[in-house]
């Protein structure tokens, strides 16, 4: 799966950055059929979360509700330099990951 | 004589009957919006189904939550949305959760998001599909357990799940 995510590289320790997270994945919503009429299989990215610093800070359960190819912005607060690290499961239970690094000063 | 009141046992069996056949349906509609608690809000298909299992019985009110959809949305394939909510993200105050509820899809529930202290700013975009023109509600449980609401109108020129996904 392959996937995005864009983080400024340097922050102030306390200010808010924002992230964006795009993957590629169908998101099957189940409702669909192929060209033999056969039910196409429902299968989403049912589960995302985001760890910085190793820390839960952020984690969302989505359904057949989110486009194709779930895009995600958000904000942290720099608080260390540190991996912001998203990782996400589908329902065939392939799963992905992409990491950013953050470096905070001051 | 006794030709009348067989006429009328007749008709209370008939009105029996027919009470009798809406029952059912009247009582499977007040299941489906009073789900047990406990269950999952995606396998409910209504929204007012979806609704009772997040708020689970508590009251929302309209306020600090932001709801923001384009008024009119040519392709509800992919509907950009953003959900903000006035909140200092702190240690005491801040959003839990936010529940994204569509009134037409297949699924009401489009989206959960848990949020925390960390976050700094309560406010999250993303796309949704959108099956159709309709309203769509953001609820957000905060810290405190307090839920707020919004709710926006968006027309749907090209609904989503026709066919093509």
């Amino acid at each position: 799966m392959a996937a995005r995510i864009q983080v400024q590289r340097e922050a102030r320790r306390g200010e808010i950055i924002e992230v964006r997270v795009l993957i590629q994945h169908p998101m099957e919503t189940g409702f669909r059929y192929d060209a033999f009429g056969r039910q196409t299989p429902r299968n989403v990215i049912y589960s995302f979360e985001c760890r910085y610093g190793g820390i839960e800070v952020f984690r969302a359960a989505m359904g057949a509700g989110i486009a194709a190819n779930p895009y995600l912005r958000f904000f942290l607060r720099a608080k260390d330099s540190g991996d912001i690290e998203c990782r996400w499961v589908d329902q065939e239970n392939a799963s992905g990951t992409v990491s950013a690094r953050v470096n905070v000063d001051g | 004589m006794a030709l009348l009141t067989r006429q009328g046992a007749r008709r209370r069996f008939l009105a029996a009957l027919v009470a009798l056949l809406a029952l059912p349906r009247r009582a499977l509609a007040q299941a489906v919006v009073n789900p047990a608690p406990g269950i999952d809000a995606r396998t409910i298909n209504t929204p007012q189904g979806a609704l009772q299992a997040i708020l689970n019985g508590a009251a929302m009110r309209k306020g600090r939550v932001r709801l923001e959809l384009p008024r009119v949305a040519e392709d509800g394939h992919s509907v950009p949305l953003t959900v903000r909510v006035d909140s200092p993200m702190s240690d005491a105050d801040h959003v839990r959760r936010i529940d994204l509820v569509s009134e037409k899809n297949p699924v009401p529930l489009m989206a959960t998001f848990f949020l925390g202290p960390h976050m700094g700013r309560a406010e999250i975009e993303s796309r949704v599909r959108l099956n159709g023109t309709q309203r769509v509600t953001a609820i957000a449980q905060l810290s405190d357990g307090s839920f707020w609401f919004d709710a926006a109108d968006v027309v749907v020129e090209e609904s989503a799940c026709l066919d093509g996904g």
